[in-house]
């Protein structure tokens, strides 16, 4: 096989683990769309906070450490504890959906029936009110997020390729673990939906609020379900991202990269998030690996939102979403 | 007619009150939707509304079931006064409905949107759901076979795996109906079943709606503005006209009512 063959395909399969990482968040952005309609900019700030607490937990961080010592003039900063992956991961889990009961009690009840734009822009609040949270509450300073997940070159891979191609491919581990998760994600998510009677009254809520109410459904509980929900697949978006480039305040920064994601799958699809996510990942790979050299580079920055633009003309509803059609 | 209820002309013995609205008034800001009404509901009665466009019909139905909530009055469920609550509260209490305009989940199959009218009767709690354990499937297996009963007797067992929004009318109409009875409500509250609907079609929601009173004693209130089809299905009709009760008992002695002819006919409208 010719070289640039093999790597163009090494690049899109590299492409296509990061695509999964994009997925993970736009997959929060589609939960909480689809059920109430609201756009969550905060989603990208909400895997953020939960890479924070996760590493701030597991570190045994005390939390707000800088204003207990700023304010009484004391020296803390950890409990002196180290608590096991597992254990971490929970406890993160419990707070993000303390969290979303906050968001629902704090914020969201008191805008319902307001126009999206409003509710858009408390989204908006609420990433920026979180983001500073996230610093007070465990520092500002660059964190590195271990769990146990393996990291590095799969020997298995790059043994195999080498003896066949005579080239060997470089696939993280990482990646390879994240395919997995994001797999699993689904499958349950979908799942849960299809088959749970909180599933069938989610998409109950998702599909007509009035006729929810009249079943007898509370759609403030679904609410806080559902950023919970988004919670979660925020806190494993930012154990994955958080393991790959360390816990950081670009993470939140993720966000605009599932924004075309969103835009090529549809709003309203979990499918269309996942396969939106290859597409933009391994597109923007492959646009810099043939198209990169000749136009000087840097494709990646900008490529995702091109393409996001091209569907947006042609179809604006994305792969999977649904088409809106309004009698005039 | 004496506390304990009365026996209706076909026959049919009706019980003791179960929902007594009790001096109703709604305002929207300025406008008065509804005007001091007080009527009751028994059980196993079938109980219309009836009124011209723009009555208050629908308003009172929204006060029942709590989408709107009355300045004035009281309204009692069960012999026990009604604190203001929301909609799904009320639909918990065993009050299910239907809308004039249809509300139904239009993504998902017939079954599952009848389904979503037995999630008040479920009992087992997020993490056994989460986990489909023990008893979250045995609970699941035992609301499907309720679920298909209902769907034999309103005769929709070819449609039950299509999505809603590809329905007829009349159909959505019966599922709307299949969903609401799913609950297995104490009242059900239809608002204008027949609305829009062809001769046949409003037969056979007719013979549904006397089928469902027959068979599961369930007490219906509904509303309708065609004349004809009410006084055949009700045992007691109110009349409603601006916001006001004009009339209220058996369809015989509501027909020759002066005021209820007036109401209709526009004549001399003060």
């Amino acid at each position: 096989m010719p070289d640039t063959l093999l790597y163009a395909i090494e690049v899109s399969l590299n492409g296509l683990m990061a695509g999964i990482m994009y997925a993970l968040v736009a997959l929060g952005f589609v939960l909480i769309f689809k059920a109430s309609g609201i756009f969550n900019y905060a989603q990208g700030v909400l895997a953020l906070f939960a890479a924070l607490t996760l590493v701030g937990l597991q570190q045994g961080q005390i939390p707000f450490a800088h204003v207990i010592n700023a304010s009484f003039g004391t020296d803390l900063h950890h409990f002196g504890w180290t608590l096991p992956a597992v254990v971490a991961i929970a406890l993160t889990a419990v707070v993000m959906v303390g969290l979303a009961w906050a968001i629902e009690r704090i914020v969201l009840q008191h805008l319902v029936n307001q126009a999206p734009i409003i509710l858009f822009m408390a989204t908006i609040g609420l990433a920026y009110f979180l983001e500073g949270l996230g610093d007070v509450m465990w520092g500002a300073d660059i964190k590195k997020l271990d769990v146990g997940l393996p990291q590095g070159i799969n020997e298995t891979i790059d043994a195999v390729t080498f003896n066949a191609f005579g080239y060997g491919f470089f696939i993280d581990n990482l990646d390879i673990i994240a395919a997995f998760v994001a797999g699993v994600l689904v499958l349950a998510l979908t799942l849960f939906s299809q088959y749970t009677k909180y599933g069938r009254a989610l998409r109950a809520v998702a599909d007509d609020h009035q006729a929810a109410l009249s079943v007898g459904i509370s759609l403030r509980f679904i609410w806080v379900l559902v950023w919970s929900i988004a919670g979660f697949v925020a806190l494993v978006a930012g154990i994955m991202w958080g393991s790959k480039s360390g816990v950081q305040f670009s993470l939140s920064l993720i966000a605009l990269k599932a924004l075309p994601v969103l835009m090529l799958g549809g709003f309203t699809s979990i499918p269309g998030a996942i396969v939106g996510g290859l597409i933009i990942g391994m597109g923007e790979k492959l646009f810099e690996f043939f198209a990169g050299p000749l136009i000087g580079g840097a494709t990646e920055n900008w490529f995702a939102y091109v393409l996001a633009l091209l569907f947006l003309v042609f179809r604006p509803q994305g792969l999977f979403g649904e088409k809106i059609i309004e009698r005039v | 007619m004496s506390a304990e209820g009365y026996t209706t002309a076909d026959g049919r013995k009706i019980g003791g009150v179960l929902m007594e609205m009790k001096n109703i008034t709604l305002r929207f800001g300025g406008v008065k939707a509804i005007t001091d009404i007080s009527f009751d509901i028994r059980e196993g009665e079938i109980r219309a509304i009836i009124g011209p466009n723009g009555a208050g019909k629908s308003s009172m139905l929204n006060v029942i079931s709590g989408f709107y909530v009355p300045q004035e009055g009281e309204v009692w469920f069960r012999g026990q006064k009604r604190a203001p609550m929301r909609p799904y509260e009320v639909a918990r209490q065993g009050i299910a409905r239907t809308f004039q305009n249809i509300a139904l989940f239009e993504g998902m199959t017939v079954l599952d949107n009848i389904m979503t009218g037995r999630l008040t009767l479920m009992e087992s709690g997020l993490a056994a759901q989460s986990l489909w354990w023990g008893k979250a499937q045995r609970e699941e297996v035992a609301h499907r076979e309720k679920v298909e009963k209902i769907i034999d007797f309103l005769e929709i067992q070819p449609i039950r795996k299509t999505p809603v929004g590809r329905l007829p009318y009349g159909l959505k109409k019966r599922v709307e109906l299949a969903r609401a009875l799913a609950a297995e409500p104490k009242l059900l509250l239809l608002d204008e079943p027949m609305a829009g609907m062809n001769v046949e079609e409003k037969e056979d929601m007719c013979r549904f709606i006397l089928d469902v009173n027959d068979e599961f004693g369930t007490t219906i209130a509904l509303i309708e503005h065609d004349m004809g089809v009410v006084m055949d299905l009700s045992d007691r009709v109110v009349v409603m006209d601006y916001g006001k009760k004009i009339g209220d008992g058996p369809p015989d002695e509501v027909r020759s009512n002066p005021d209820v002819i007036r109401a209709y006919l526009g004549v001399e409208h003060a």
